[in-house]
This record gives structure tokens, C-alpha cells and sequence, in this order.
């Protein structure tokens, strides 16, 4: 069975590039526009690794690294955070919430199936 | 600036100090491969967290000084004079830069002087011969890394780092499980386990770092045991032995069983001290002054009552009282090493500027003294050094001519004695000119032309303002101002300074300082109507008052001490209070810089605890009050600066006479 990634961004154009990008390796990958949709879809599929967008509506990313931290039921899922250069103190805020790694926005597909494989060993 | 860029100004500075003091031991000894992998390895840590933190232009700036070094560490160059020169240079600027703070707009700007000394450093590069870049080779690693407790949790795989650098090269994996605890014990979320790797790949370093990239916050250690023969010439200390050893016998038991020892000491560090905000101590300190304040009036009220459950608490408490205060004065503590760092540099420099050629010594650099100590004394100590090199010492010919060694010798002593700690400078220059000093105390009008005076107050008079005997006035010292502020700085620590010369053999000059400021013991004592505390550090003795020196009302008068006489005032009749006849005046006898001079009290209630309390701005600077304090009845009693007041008196009879 495939590895399922979950993006979570705002942005449709960066969650459709995510899934042309790794369903071509092999995974399936579903999307959520915001935190608060992030986390019910961490609920409700089997999900082996999220990138999650930092600067979202209703829930940005840090608290919805935080919640998914403090649920018992995702633990051990490894949540990758898209950041730009700019934004340094956050990736160390988010790291400190519980992200397991992140990825410099901008990136190309390359770097991105590197970071995916490197978290979770390849579809 | 945001904190965190603050963090790293803070973290930056001292740095910078310690790079000081490792580069003029680079200097003492050139050929010291830990000295230059100490300077390469600050440079280093400068340069990754500057550009962490938007200091672009000060990470650019440090990566061509960090190069010079990593060329020496690579054998390519060597420790020169002119390096030296440069570094301490490039430290300077590199303090300017952290002082402008962090770019604007992140751009990096562009500075004449950083240009200039980039420029330096790359012609230095230029001098050494250039090797050709080779290619590649296989070089092994010893890699030991702990994943955090939150890895699992958060989604790290160590399964996975450990197949991508196996994929790197050829890898001999070993699985530490020394920390797994009992099944009972265990959390099934927290990597126990450790592991340790001995890669060979041509990837390099930084590949490997790549591997951790996410893992940062692990315990990792990535050592190249191919260097470590090359750095450790000399039999290396005990605790890096098993490294040095592990390329010898790769596949002996030795290297895994010991190398966990190398890491202990600095994971121990790591815990052994915090950093604390030192106004977070001030703090501290003064809500340790309010409790001993209202635990003095627990007291107080418990003596009253008489009940014996009351009674014992109360001791109880004042126990633990006494304990809490030990223990926030000692963490206040802190070595006078500190101070006497930044003297190698003060020293060298003023040496080469005066053409001069002086050896710093120090002496009891782990004699503890109070933080607001150690601060304040930076500034007095310069003004001593200066004063010692530019007056004391002579020049080399003339040292010849003495018949002395051509280098002369700066010695500072630390040690600790009762609650004060001393703290001394001694030089072996020409020492202090007594005619000279005379002659000027005359010609200033502080001592009357045929006033005998001993040679220590002499000395004395050097810290009088304006006081100077230098002919020509050089950039260093001989200005009249320098002396006089080391008095007022001593002064306003309560300490005393003291001074010791002869002719031809050199200068000492001591001061002797509290070892705290914050609490003193005192004498409390009334005059008239009023409470008053005197500091316990200058009282030697409580005599009675015989009556018949009693009628004399000069003002001051003489009292036979022991077949010795000694001067007496009248507290009163100096605040000019009524005199109020009282069956127990006493005189306290003081010693303030060796003499004696006793004071007449109304009466002498006892030994007590002092928390010093600033005075009110109206009542700074009288001159005779050192402070205020709090009664455990609530009252205000003053602090009285002995010192001040015998200066006083004796000032106010100076101008009688």
C-alpha cells in the first residue's frame, strides 16, 4: 500500500504541485486548506507524513503542529514545514512545537522527494 | 533587536573575550595546534550563528579570518606575529561590528575598514605557499549521536538517518543500550538507545552534516580520527586518550567501551552552569535583604511574647535564613580571574606602546569576589597598571643601567583574608620618589612643609585629586586624573587602598575590598536619640569612657590605649546633637587604612546583620554616611562611613589650626 502525505497550504497551487510532484514517486496525497482542516484530516485518513504551510487562515501552521503533537494518535508522524529564508525564528518556534524538519520555500521537486524520502524511507 | 538576535550579541561578547585571551596564548606559543583549533572553532561559531541571526556582514566579515586559521590547521600557513597582530585586529572590529548590531534590511554593508582588513588577511593567504586542491579522498569518521526525547514523538527516524550514511560509504554500525531503562521504567515514545559509527566515505564533512540536518538538537558528535594524531603531538590528557587511540585499533572493544567517558565532561558542563540576567541576582539579593529584615523582627516580637513554640520556630527560621543568604551571596561569586584576563592585553598593548617590556603574572585567579565587585574594579585596576608601566617601570636601558633584568615584571595577587579579599599589584620598577611626593603634598597644600608624616601616608597622598608628579604628560597616565578615581571607586566599595614602595625595587599597591556589598555586619549604636550602624570590618574594640577625658570638649581628644594613644571624637558634638549624658557612652574604637581613631557613642546595643539600603537622593553624598538600613522594629538606622567621618574631623581641625 502507498505512503499517503497530507499537505496542508493555503495556497491550491502549492498543494497540487506537492501531489504532481510525489504521486509520480508512488504516494498518494491528500490536501487541506488551513490547520483546523489539517488536523480533522489527520483524524480521519491513515497519514504517514504532512508538509504543512507556516502562514495559514483560521489555524496557521505552529498551532497545528502544536495540536497534533499533543494528540496521542499521530504521534511519530513526521510534519515537514515549508519556510522561507526570511523566517528563520519560526522554523525554530516550529521546531520547537514538534515539526520534524522543513523545507526552504522556494524548492524544486528535487529537494522536495529528498526531504519526503529522507522522513519517511521512500514510497 | 529582537531577543533572540540579543541572545547572540550576549553569547558573542564573550566569545570575543575569551578569543582575546586565546589568541595572546596562540602568541606565547605559536606551534599549539588546540590553541589554533580554539581560535578556529570561535571564528567558526561566530560565523554559523551571525548569519542565523541577521549579522550578514559580520559572518562574511569572520569567514575570511576563519579561513586563515583552517589554512594553519590544514598545515598550510603558520602562526606569525603579523597573524596575531591581525586577529587581534579583526577581534576588535569584530566587537565594533556586534556593537553596530545586525544589517539593515539584511543587506550586507559595505565598511572601508572590514574591506581594509579583509584585504590584509588575504595578502597574508597570498605569503604561504598555495597546495594544489587534491582530490577527494576516503576519510573515516567516528560518529556518535543520541536522539533527543521528543525524536519519536515528532516523527525522526534514526533507522533512517542510519541507512543514509551508510549510504555515504562503508559503515560499522554499533548500538549503545546502556541507557535503556528496567521494563518498568521504560517510555516506549523515548529513544533510549545511542549509536555509534565508523564511517569511510569521500563525501566529506559536510555530507554528513546534511544526514543531521534535522536532528540538530541531538547529542551529536562527529569526530575524523585521522586528524587527531597530527593535532595531539604531546601525550594527550587522560580524557582524549581513547579518541587518539581509536584509528590504532579500529576494531578493538576500546574505542566503544570509552569514548562515552570522552563525551561525560562536557555533557557535564553543559548542566553545571546556567545563565542567569545578573539583575534577576540583584533581585534576588534584595528580597533576600527584606527577609532579613522582617525575620530580625520575627525575632524581635518572638523575644517578647516568650512562647517557647514561637521561640524555636524563630531560631529555626533564622537558621535557614542565614543559610539562604550563604548560598545567594556565593552565587553571586565569581572569580577575580575575570578581572585579571583582560589585563594580558591592557598589558601588552601599553608595553609596545611605551617601548617597554613587561611580563604579566597572576597570582589567586580563583579567589571568588561579589559580581558588583568584579565589575567595578575593572576600571581602578587599569588606572594601577597604567600608573605601575608608564611611571613605575623604566625603560630597558635604564633597567640595564640598574643592573636589573632587562624584562620587568607585573605581578596581581588575589587572596582571600577573613571577609575581605586583597587584591595586590606589584611591580619592580623604580618605585614611588618619596622627595618627590613630599615636595608636590607641600606644593598642593596637603601637608604643612614641616609636617612628620609616615611614608605610608606619604603614599598616600598619590590618590589625592590632582595629584601628580610626572614632568611631561604622556597618552598613558600622568594626567592627575587616574589615582584619585581609584580612591573614589575603592571608596565607594568600602575597601581601602594601600601602598608600599622602595626606592629602586619596585611598587606595590594593595587594595583590600569586601567580599560582599550587599550585607555587612555592623555595630549598632545610638547617638542622641538616633540608631546608627557601624560596619564591623572597622571596629576594633568597645572601651569605657573614662570621665576625666570626658570634660575635654575640643572636639577631639586623646585616649591611652594599651600605653598607646589614640584620638577620640564625639559623634555627637561632630552631627551637633545635644548632648544627652548617658551611663553607657562608650568609645568604639575604629581602624580605618591602619590608624586608629576611636568614636564616643551614647551606647552600644550590639552586633547586627546589615542589609544596606541606598539613602535618598537628599541624602546622597553627605559625607560621613555610607547607607541606611532597616531595624527589625521597623525603624531606620543610618551607616555610618568611618573612614569619611575621621577625614572629616581631621579636616575641620586642619582648618582650626
Amino acid at each position: 500500500m502507498s505512503k499517503t502525505v497530507l499537505s496542508v497550504d493555503d495556497s491550491k497551487s502549492i498543494r497540487d504541485m506537492i501531489g504532481f510532484t510525489l504521486e509520480p514517486k508512488g504516494y498518494a496525497v491528500i490536501g487541506a486548506g488551513d490547520g483546523v482542516e489539517g488536523l480533522e484530516a489527520l483524524g480521519s485518513n491513515k497519514v504517514d507524513l504532512v508538509v504543512c504551510d507556516l502562514n495559514m487562515p483560521n489555524m496557521n501552521g505552529i498551532e497545528m503542529i502544536r495540536k497534533a503533537r499533543e494528540d496521542r494518535r499521530f504521534d511519530g508522524i513526521p510534519i515537514v514545514m515549508l519556510t522561507t529564508e526570511a523566517q528563520k525564528e519560526k522554523m525554530m518556534e516550529a521546531k520547537e512545537a514538534g515539526a520534524t524538519g522543513w523545507l526552504v520555500k522556494p524548492f524544486d521537486e528535487a529537494k522536495l522527494v529528498a526531504v519526503v524520502n529522507k522522513m519517511i524511507g521512500g514510497a | 533587536m529582537n531577543p533572540a538576535a540579543q541572545s547572540f550579541v550576549q553569547e558573542s561578547r564573550d566569545i570575543l573575550d575569551d578569543l582575546e585571551g586565546i589568541l595572546l596564548e596562540l602568541e606565547a606559543d605559536p606551534t599549539n595546534p588546540k590553541r589554533v583549533d580554539a581560535v578556529f572553532r570561535a571564528l567558526h561559531t561566530l560565523k554559523g550563528s551571525g548569519a542565523m541571526f541577521g549579522f550578514a556582514t559580520l559572518s562574511a566579515f569572520t569567514h575570511h579570518f576563519e579561513n586563515a586559521y583552517d589554512r594553519i590547521r590544514e598545515g598550510k600557513a603558520t602562526v606569525t606575529p603579523r597573524l596575531i597582530q591581525l586577529s587581534l585586529a579583526s577581534r576588535d572590529h569584530l566587537e565594533r561590528m556586534l556593537d553596530a548590531g545586525p544589517d539593515e534590511d539584511g543587506a550586507p554593508a559595505e565598511d572601508p575598514a572590514t574591506a581594509e582588513l579583509v584585504a590584509q588577511i588575504e595578502a597574508l593567504e597570498e605569503g604561504g605557499a598555495t597546495a594544489p586542491a587534491a582530490a577527494p579522498a576516503a576519510e573515516s569518521f567516528v560518529i556518535t549521536f543520541k536522539p533527543d526525547a521528543a525524536a519519536l514523538k515528532n516523527g525522526m527516524r534514526p533507522d533512517l538517518i542510519l541507512a543514509e550514511l551508510a549510504d555515504l560509504g562503508e559503515a560499522r554500525v554499533t548500538t549503545r543500550a546502556g541507557d535503556v531503562p528496567a521494563l518498568r521504567d521504560l517510555d516506549p515514545t523515548v529513544c533510549a538507545l545511542s549509536w555509534q559509527v565508523e564511517l569511510t566515505t569521500s563525501a566529506g564533512r559536510e555530507a554528513i552534516d546534511d544526514v543531521f540536518i534535522f536532528a540538530s538538537d541531538w547529542e551529536i558528535d562527529i569526530q575524523s580520527p585521522q586528524a587527531e594524531p597530527a593535532t595531539v603531538p604531546t601525550p594527550a590528557p587522560a580524557a582524549e586518550a581513547p579518541a587518539a587511540e581509536a584509528p590504532a585499533a579500529p576494531v578493538a572493544p576500546a574505542p566503544t567501551g570509552s569514548s562515552p567517558k570522552a563525551e561525560d565532561p562536557r555533557a557535564a558542563q553543559k548542566t553545571d552552569s546556567v545563565r542567569v540576567q545578573s539583575h534577576r541576582l540583584d533581585e534576588l539579593m534584595d528580597q533576600l535583604g527584606e527577609l532579613v529584615i522582617a525575620q530580625a523582627r520575627l525575632n524581635r516580637i518572638s523575644g517578647e511574647l516568650g512562647d517557647a513554640g514561637l521561640a524555636s520556630t524563630a531560631e529555626e527560621i533564622e537558621r535557614l535564613v542565614t543559610g539562604l543568604r550563604d548560598i545567594t551571596l556565593s552565587i553571586r561569586m565569581l572569580p577575580i580571574e575575570l578581572v585579571f584576563g583582560k589585563f594580558r592585553r591592557v598589558v601588552r598593548d601599553l608595553s609596545t606602546e611605551l617601548g617597554k617590556s613587561v611580563t604579566l603574572e597572576t597570582r589567586g585567579g580563583e579567589t571568588e569576589v561579589d559580581k558588583n565587585v568584579i565589575d567595578s574594579l575593572t576600571e581602578p585596576m587599569v588606572h594601577i597598571i597604567r600608573n605601575s608601566i608608564d611611571h613605575g617601570i623604566e625603560t630597558p636601558e635604564a633597567r640595564r643601567a640598574a643592573g636589573k633584568p632587562e624584562q620587568s615584571r607585573v605581578i596581581m595577587r588575589a587572596r582571600q583574608s577573613g571577609g575581605e579579599v586583597l587584591i595586590s599589584v606589584t611591580d619592580d620598577g623604580k618605585g614611588l620618589d618619596a622627595e618627590a611626593i613630599r615636595a608636590r603634598g607641600i606644593e598642593r597644600g596637603l601637608i604643612a612643609a614641616d609636617q612628620e608624616i609616615s611614608e605610608e601616608q606619604l603614599f598616600g597622598l598619590i590618590f589625592e585629586p590632582g595629584f601628580s608628579t610626572a614632568k611631561t604628560l604622556s597618552s598613558v597616565s600622568g594626567r592627575g586624573v587616574g589615582m584619585d578615581a581609584v580612591r573614589r571607586v575603592i571608596d565607594d566599595l568600602r575597601g581601602t587602598v594601600e601602598v608600599k614602595s622602595q626606592k629602586g625595587r619596585g611598587t606595590e599597591v594593595t587594595l583590600r575590598l569586601p567580599l560582599t556589598l550587599a550585607i555587612i555586619d555592623g555595630l549598632l549604636v545610638r547617638v542622641g536619640d538616633g540608631p546608627f550602624v557601624l560596619p564591623l570590618s572597622n571596629v576594633e574594640e568597645c572601651v569605657e569612657l573614662p570621665p576625666a577625658e570626658e570634660t575635654r570638649k575640643s572636639g577631639r581628644s586623646l585616649l591611652r590605649i594599651r600605653d598607646q594613644l589614640v584620638p577620640f571624637l564625639n559623634l555627637d558634638s561632630l552631627f551637633g546633637f545635644e548632648r544627652v549624658e548617658s551611663p553607657d557612652r562608650r568609645v568604639v574604637i575604629t581602624s580605618v587604612e591602619g590608624r586608629r581613631t576611636g568614636l564616643v557613642v551614647d551606647e552600644v546595643i550590639g552586633q547586627y546583620q546589615t542589609v544596606i539600603k541606598p539613602l535618598s537622593l537628599y541624602h546622597r553624598g553627605i559625607e560621613g554616611l555610607a547607607g541606611s538600613t532597616i531595624l527589625g522594629d521597623g525603624s531606620v538606622a543610618l551607616i555610618l562611613d568611618a573612614a569619611a567621618i575621621v577625614k572629616r574631623a581631621q579636616g575641620a581641625l586642619k582648618s582650626a589650626a
